[in-house]
């Protein structure tokens, strides 16, 4: 790897100017994973339907850098399939000299629902290719609805917490873990931590691993989770701290984990701050925090199991 | 005729197959669906015997099919798919996408009815609820056009003045699978009449980046679809040039239409695909009783040639338009509605019948097509259209 220093202050490949929250964890997202890009590559991004795509490229303005393909909400997967198939044949015929990357970006949304059957069809037939989902755990462009993304309790528009109900009555998908049963050669999960190295470093891995590659990323919404905009950094680093949101990688089926806290802390700590979990705060509640302690602690104890730690 | 012509005996599925292997594009991305399945398993065998240097994509879907091969032709090369019935519905949102985005694709769409119920025979119902979808629209009747159009697809969808995708229509089973005597051209004729595709914007063109499907606001919504609309009348006179250069290699002459002893008809049908071969057999029988009947077999269905094919049924008297598909419009299917309103544009007085037939793979027959024109000479007679909406050999 070349100096971390050097690789941070690559030129951006998405540019400023772009009509994306201040404080998105999607756009956080995107820059750091092209970061790992080595600067003479040339790639090409498609993007599903999302808050990423309507708000980067607005007809005539694109903030993309790079060549980028916006085909609908659930065809991410398919689309750069597509384009990975075209290069190939092209290099073949030698048409293209160039080394091209292919790296899909995609919501919850448009990557664990709308957009599985397109997603898992591409790992499957091991496209040389990254697929990266921002998760943030709803569907946040059309306005905080549910998404299997998002965790249990949580109060979104279509799960709201009300009189009879405490918000989302169902767990969460475990997507990395679904995606790593199709034995691609890379898988792994990450969000932002530090200077960004966990990111990186696995980024890199799923450009420059030959095959089909999936990058989960826990990418916050403030608007969606309610919790003050500057304080994203606090917010992913308590979904790691209290193992809500375990960083590990899976290379060739082998399960490796990335961190593990010193002390897990309890979950509270992540749910407090934000707004969507407000309700669960609130006296008599108690067994629904126990609730989703005891579900946390579970999928801890699989994945210790996975890395055989 | 300048080019070698070789005789043979092939399905319509093989016959359309061939000429993707002639044509050698650079990708094919298709799920298999009967009755068109065999397309993509007889192309499949090409690429694995290195026949063409094609890459193949096997997909989970055919939304997935049509969804890829908007990211390989974005990306500049050459792209071909196969489909028909529930395929082509599941393709329908990226239908619209491919043509939006201008992307010349060609789809060699094997008509069958749509569920439900589920039913695997030809009817047009796939490709007539694709109508609107911007794709250039091209019938066959038999296997010789079915493969003649497949090689004539690319020329007119990549015209600069074009530039839309394309679908090459033919009947479920009648012609995808009957197999029948064929004239093909040789692969080096149909290699150079095709051509090298060398798309002027593309996405892996390393001199400069490129973007494809923005969010497109209301200032530019609007005159986008106007410059979609503009391709798509503008593919009229690329179609004819096209046939025209097709006709100089082949000797075989293709325009809009055909028509099949209209000149002096009282009563014609108007027709699409197989059936227009069973109705010129009736033809030949009426005519051989004095009695003065013709046929209009529509080409091209989009774009829609209104004012050619008013022209061409301007002195008939009474008109079947025959669609095999319902439209649920309580008053005719499709290709009803478009020649009304062509008629209509030309002040026309004949009277038109709008019959539906043959769907869900209903046998039409020469008697069952004897019959329209039976009734189409009791209109004359009687001066009454009576049912405007009718079906053909419905059973009681």
């Amino acid at each position: 790897m070349a100096n971390f220093k050097e690789i941070m202050s690559r030129p951006e490949r998405l540019t400023g100017g772009h009509r994306m929250c201040a404080g998105c964890g999607g756009t956080i997202a995107v820059r750091n994973v092209l970061k790992a890009l080595n600067p003479e590559d040339r790639a090409v991004i498609a993007n599903a339907t999302g808050c990423l795509e309507v708000s980067t490229f607005m007809y005539p303005y694109t903030a993309w850098k790079d060549s980028y393909i916006h085909n609908a909400f659930e065809n991410a997967g398919a689309t750069l399939s597509g384009v990975e198939a075209a290069y190939n044949v092209m290099k073949r015929k030698g048409k293209i000299d160039d080394t091209y990357k292919f790296i899909a970006f995609g919501g919850d949304g448009g990557t664990y629902d709308i957009g599985f059957q397109s997603l898992s069809g591409a790992m499957e037939r091991n496209h040389d290719m990254v697929y990266v989902c921002y998760d943030n755990g709803a569907y946040m462009n059309t306005g905080i609805q549910r998404s299997s993304a998002t965790p249990m309790y949580a109060d979104t528009t279509t799960t709201p917490a009300g009189k009879v109900s405490d918000g989302k009555m169902q767990n969460r998908k475990d997507l990395a873990e679904i995606i790593a049963s199709h034995h691609i050669p890379y898988v792994a999960q990450t969000t932002f931590l530090g200077n960004f190295k966990d990111l990186h470093e696995k980024a890199e891995k799923a450009i420059y691993t030959k095959g089909a590659a999936f990058l989960n990323i826990m990418a916050p919404c403030p608007r969606g989770w309610r919790y003050p905009t500057e304080n994203i950094m606090d917010m992913c680093k308590l979904g790691v701290e209290t193992c809500y949101w375990p960083l590990f990688e899976v290379i060739d089926g082998k399960w490796l984990l990335s961190y593990k806290p010193k002390n897990k802390l309890p979950i509270e700590e992540f749910l407090k701050p934000q707004g969507r979990f407000k309700h669960l705060f609130k006296k008599g509640n108690e067994h629904l925090i126990e609730q989703f302690q005891k579900e946390v602690d579970d999928r801890w104890e699989q994945l210790l199991k996975f890395c055989e730690v | 005729m300048t080019a070698k012509s070789i005789r043979e005996r092939l399905s319509g599925n093989e016959a359309v197959a061939i000429a993707m292997r002639q044509i050698n594009p650079d990708v094919m991305a298709a799920f298999p669906i009967t009755p068109s399945t065999e397309i993509p398993q007889y192309f499949s065998t090409f690429v694995a015997n290195g026949q063409v240097d094609t890459e193949f994509v096997p997909v989970e879907s055919e939304h997935s099919a049509m969804s890829a091969c908007v990211g390989s032709e974005a990306a500049g090369a050459r792209t071909v798919t196969a489909t028909s019935s529930c395929g082509l519905a599941l393709m329908w949102e990226e239908l619209y996408i491919a043509a939006s985005c201008r992307l010349p694709i060609a789809l060699a769409c094997v008509n069958r009815a749509l569920s439900g119920p589920i039913n695997i025979n030809c009817d047009h119902s796939d490709s007539m609820g694709a109508r609107d979808s911007g794709w250039i629209q091209i019938y066959s009747e038999n296997n010789q056009e079915a493969y003649d159009n497949f090689v004539q697809a690319y020329r007119i969808a990549e015209n600069e003045n074009v530039r839309l995708p394309i679908m090459i229509c033919q009947d479920g089973f009648i012609t995808s699978h009957a197999v029948e005597n064929i004239s093909l051209i040789d692969d080096k004729d149909v290699k150079d009449f095709v051509g090298e595709y060398n798309p002027s914007e593309y996405m892996l063109n390393k001199d400069h980046s490129m973007a494809v499907g923005p969010y497109d606001v209301p200032a530019f919504y609007m005159e986008h679809k106007k410059q979609q609309a503009v391709a798509m009348e503008n593919a009229k006179q690329v179609i004819l040039d096209v046939a025209a250069e097709f006709e100089k290699m082949t000797g075989r002459k293709y325009s809009l239409f055909e028509t099949y002893k209209l000149d002096d008809a009282e009563c014609a049908i108007v027709i699409i695909n197989s059936a227009a071969g069973t109705a010129k057999d009736a033809i030949d029988k009426l005519r051989e009783k004095g009695k003065k009947v013709g046929l209009l077999k529509i080409r091209v269905f989009r774009p829609f040639p209104a004012d050619e094919i008013a022209e061409a049924l301007k002195n008939v008297k009474a008109i079947a338009v025959m669609d095999r598909c319902e439209g649920f419009s309580a008053q005719g299917g499709p290709l009803g509605a478009e020649i009304k309103s062509a008629l209509f544009n030309h002040c026309s007085t004949a009277k038109v019948i709008n019959y539906i037939y043959g769907i869900g793979g209903r046998d039409v027959r020469v008697e069952n097509i004897e019959e329209v024109y039976e009734a189409l000479f009791n209109v004359i007679k009687s001066g009454n259209i009576g049912q405007a909406y009718r079906y053909l050999s419905l059973r009681d």
